[in-house]
């Protein structure tokens, strides 16, 4: 990551939490309000990491996947389905059944990444046409089964959706969470903090072990990759199924982490908005999670706004107006891929198929 | 749904047919997939299937109804196979069709008022009609040019647009643009002037089929004609099938790329306009969502081809409009129409599982229809 776009990401998040210090500086202190807006960042910019590590395995591999969108959809209800069958018919406690749920979840995005890898890589079908068949796919799926399986003749449930096993706890990390004030930033639900694991872990993966080298040798020139021996089509298929764990686990943040119902097409964009941040991170773990938390204080500010609607001075007055302020994180992205924002360089072979 | 397009029936149709051939057997292939999704999900796939097809052929309404889903079909099909003949991805047919439709809504309540006078319908519709495809035109155009001169995607920025319009319409049809009437609970426009409404074909209740399905139809042939026999259309496709060879061939790249889109926009405008000026005479917050989406799976039905696209138009209008008549009689969620879309769609776009399956060997050119980030 370049200084001028750690600049830049700075300074728009600087803005933002600006905005909203001086709206509710009134109501509470500024080390308040800046705490709880970290925090909330944090917490929704998840599955835009997830989202944007997923492609980000994808595409240093030489496989473009537009698809993330519908497989965080798909994950996100197999996974709440899944805790609703083993919590409500099986009769599993909480706990279990989340755990579960998560698992499905993970393996829903698998389960989608497969077909995505069978599709580009041994069909050879055009990868953005393979991702949009995954994303309709997706949304047809979950919209029928929702219906059918709590409305339809012969459901379980009796027509009824029953109730969730609630959401994941939240953790709080040993004794930084006990700093006061500040320390509400390190009380975080365990699919965010497995997030940023995530980013630490897929960082090392990539650009320190022979994976990594393989992976990107695969994605800047696989014909030299298999020259001295790599197996182009076994580490595509691989990275994809990877990436496709950690959309699975963006999924389950929407109905097994942040709330615990799934809404058709709940995902609403934040998997295109993942592949926007991984664009903007240069294809590169820290980069792209810090594009997510850009996104995710965007988010992050809306919801202040929402709360502090009432402080809002009248010269303001559009910032009260959600559809508005909501605009910010969509003309974020296309400001970010016109690409004034320095160039981006993507793998040299990235949406190629690969012919022996 | 028998295999009776095997290998051997396959040699003996006529050549006219093999371009269709995949086609039909991905769509066959889909119904069945379909039809065993409905069967795991405990429904009874033959009465689901004969409810869809009661649904969508089996009266004159229902063939009225079919052409009336259709119409907006062809025109968002006819947008999305356009962008594609000139090598570019349009995503956004959604948000452009409901900036079309917005616009269109706008002319058509509020034209009048604004002159103070009433206008004859001959200049009211085309000023509805064209303000519509003008707006889808600007907002298939803004991505087009940030494509041709900043290289950002045209996947994404497209997508972007959608949720853009999509916020910017539930502002309009929440504030300024909400019909006042004191009984409306929902976020819709009032209705336009009697001047500005495309009339039905028959004068027969029920029979809501409009004037809009026959300029469907014409504008099909007039943009296969653009694209055929004529240099811009020329243009296109070089562009599309090979941008560099285009730009050494003395082409600007950047102004057809930017074209490309514009049009694109303003055939996905049309949708939405005559949605609002022959059929549902308001624009309603949340009747366009989907036709986006839709529109990329008959574009590709349809080979990219116009003609292709009036038959896919025609089957998916035929399918959204006999899923109601299947869901009434059956019991079996709308949305399963959905899944066998995209199962089309999978079967189409990845047509080497169908030939897998058939054991077919055409040896048709591979059609590059996008590209990735670099170019």
């Amino acid at each position: 990551m370049d200084w001028r776009r750690f600049a830049i990401i700075l300074f728009v998040i600087v803005i933002m939490f600006g905005t909203v210090v001086l709206i509710g500086v009134s109501q509470n202190s500024p080390l308040v309000i800046i705490t709880s807006m970290i925090a909330t960042t944090i917490a929704v910019a998840t599955p835009l990491t997830l989202g944007a590590l997923c492609g980000l395995y994808c595409e240093r591999a030489g496989v473009v996947n537009i698809g993330i969108e519908g497989t965080m959809l798909g994950a996100a209800f197999f996974g709440w389905l899944a805790s609703i069958y083993m919590n409500t018919i099986f009769h599993f406690p909480a706990m279990p059944s989340l755990i579960v749920g998560v698992i499905a979840a993970i393996l829903t995005g698998g389960l989608f990444a497969l077909l995505h890898a069978v599709l580009s890589i041994t069909f050879k079908v055009d990868q953005i046409i393979g991702g949009t068949v995954i994303n309709i796919l997706a949304a047809g799926i979950t919209g029928f089964l929702n219906r059918q399986l709590f409305f339809g003749a012969g459901s379980v449930f009796h027509g009824q959706i029953p109730n969730a096993p609630g959401v994941l706890p939240t953790l709080r990390v040993p004794f930084l969470a006990d700093i006061p004030i500040i320390g509400r930033i390190f009380e975080q639900q365990p699919i965010a903090i497995s997030a940023i694991a995530l980013v630490i872990i897929t960082q090392f993966v990539i650009f320190n072990t022979r994976w990594g080298l393989r992976t990107r040798a695969v994605g800047e020139h696989p014909r030299a990759a298999d020259t001295v021996g790599i197996n182009v089509i076994r580490m595509r298929y691989l990275n994809v199924i990877i990436g496709g764990f950690m959309a699975g686990l963006g999924g389950a943040y929407f109905t097994l982490e942040s709330i615990s119902s799934f809404e058709a097409n709940m995902t609403n964009g934040r998997g295109f908005i993942a592949l926007a941040a991984m664009i903007f991170g240069n294809w590169t773990p820290f980069g792209a999670w810090s594009a997510a938390l850009v996104f995710g204080a965007a988010q992050a500010l809306q919801i202040n706004l929402q709360f502090f609607r009432t402080l809002i001075p009248p010269q303001l007055a559009v910032l009260q107006n959600s559809y508005v302020v909501g605009l910010a994180p969509y003309l974020l992205t296309m400001l970010i891929l016109t690409g004034l924002i320095g160039k981006t360089i993507p793998p040299a072979a990235d949406g190629k198929p690969y012919e022996k | 749904m028998q295999r009776s397009d095997e290998p051997g029936s396959a040699k003996n149709l006529g050549q006219w047919l093999n371009p269709l051939l995949v086609p039909l057997l991905a769509i066959v292939t889909a119904i069945i997939c379909g039809g065993l999704i409905i069967q795991a999900a405990g429904g009874d796939p033959i009465a689901a299937y004969r409810g869809l097809i009661q649904g969508s052929f089996g009266s004159p309404q229902a063939l009225s109804e079919t052409a009336v889903w259709a119409t907006p079909y062809i025109f968002a099909g006819l947008a999305v196979a356009f962008a594609f003949k000139g090598g570019l991805f349009n995503i956004g047919a959604e948000g452009q069709l409901a900036f079309g439709a917005v616009s269109a809504a706008l002319i058509g309540y509020a034209l009048p008022g604004w002159l103070h006078t009433s206008l004859p319908a001959y200049i009211h519709i085309p000023l509805a009609v064209g303000c519509g495809m003008l707006a889808g035109a600007i907002w298939g155009g803004i991505p087009g040019a940030l494509k041709a001169y900043t290289g950002g995607h045209e996947v994404i920025n497209t997508i972007m647009m959608n949720y853009i319009a999509l916020n910017i319409t539930s502002f309009l049809l929440n504030g300024p643009m909400r019909d006042p009437d004191p009984l409306n609970l929902s976020a819709r426009t009032p209705e336009i002037a009697p001047s500005a409404r495309i009339p039905p074909l028959f004068n027969i209740p029920d029979m809501r089929v409009h004037w809009g399905f026959i300029l469907a139809l014409l504008v099909a042939v007039l943009i296969w004609w653009l694209l055929w026999k004529t240099t811009l259309g020329f243009e296109i496709r070089t562009v599309g099938a090979n941008p560099d060879a285009a730009k050494y061939a003395g082409i600007n790249v950047k102004r057809i790329i930017t074209i490309t889109m514009a049009i694109s926009g303003a055939l996905a405008g049309l949708a939405g306009a005559i949605e609002v000026t022959a059929l549902n005479y308001r624009h309603e917050l949340g009747f366009s969502s989907g036709y986006g989406f839709d529109a990329i799976a008959i574009a590709l039905l349809g080979k990219t081809n116009p003609y292709g696209v009036i038959l896919a138009a025609i089957l998916f209008g035929a399918m959204r409009n006999g899923a109601t008549r299947m869901q009434f009689l059956t019991q079996i969620p709308i949305d399963i129409i959905s899944v066998i879309q995209a199962l089309m769609l999978l079967f189409v776009a990845a047509d080497a599982i169908i030939r897998f399956i058939y054991h077919i060997r055409v040896d048709e050119e591979r059609v590059v229809l996008t590209r990735g980030w670099g170019g």
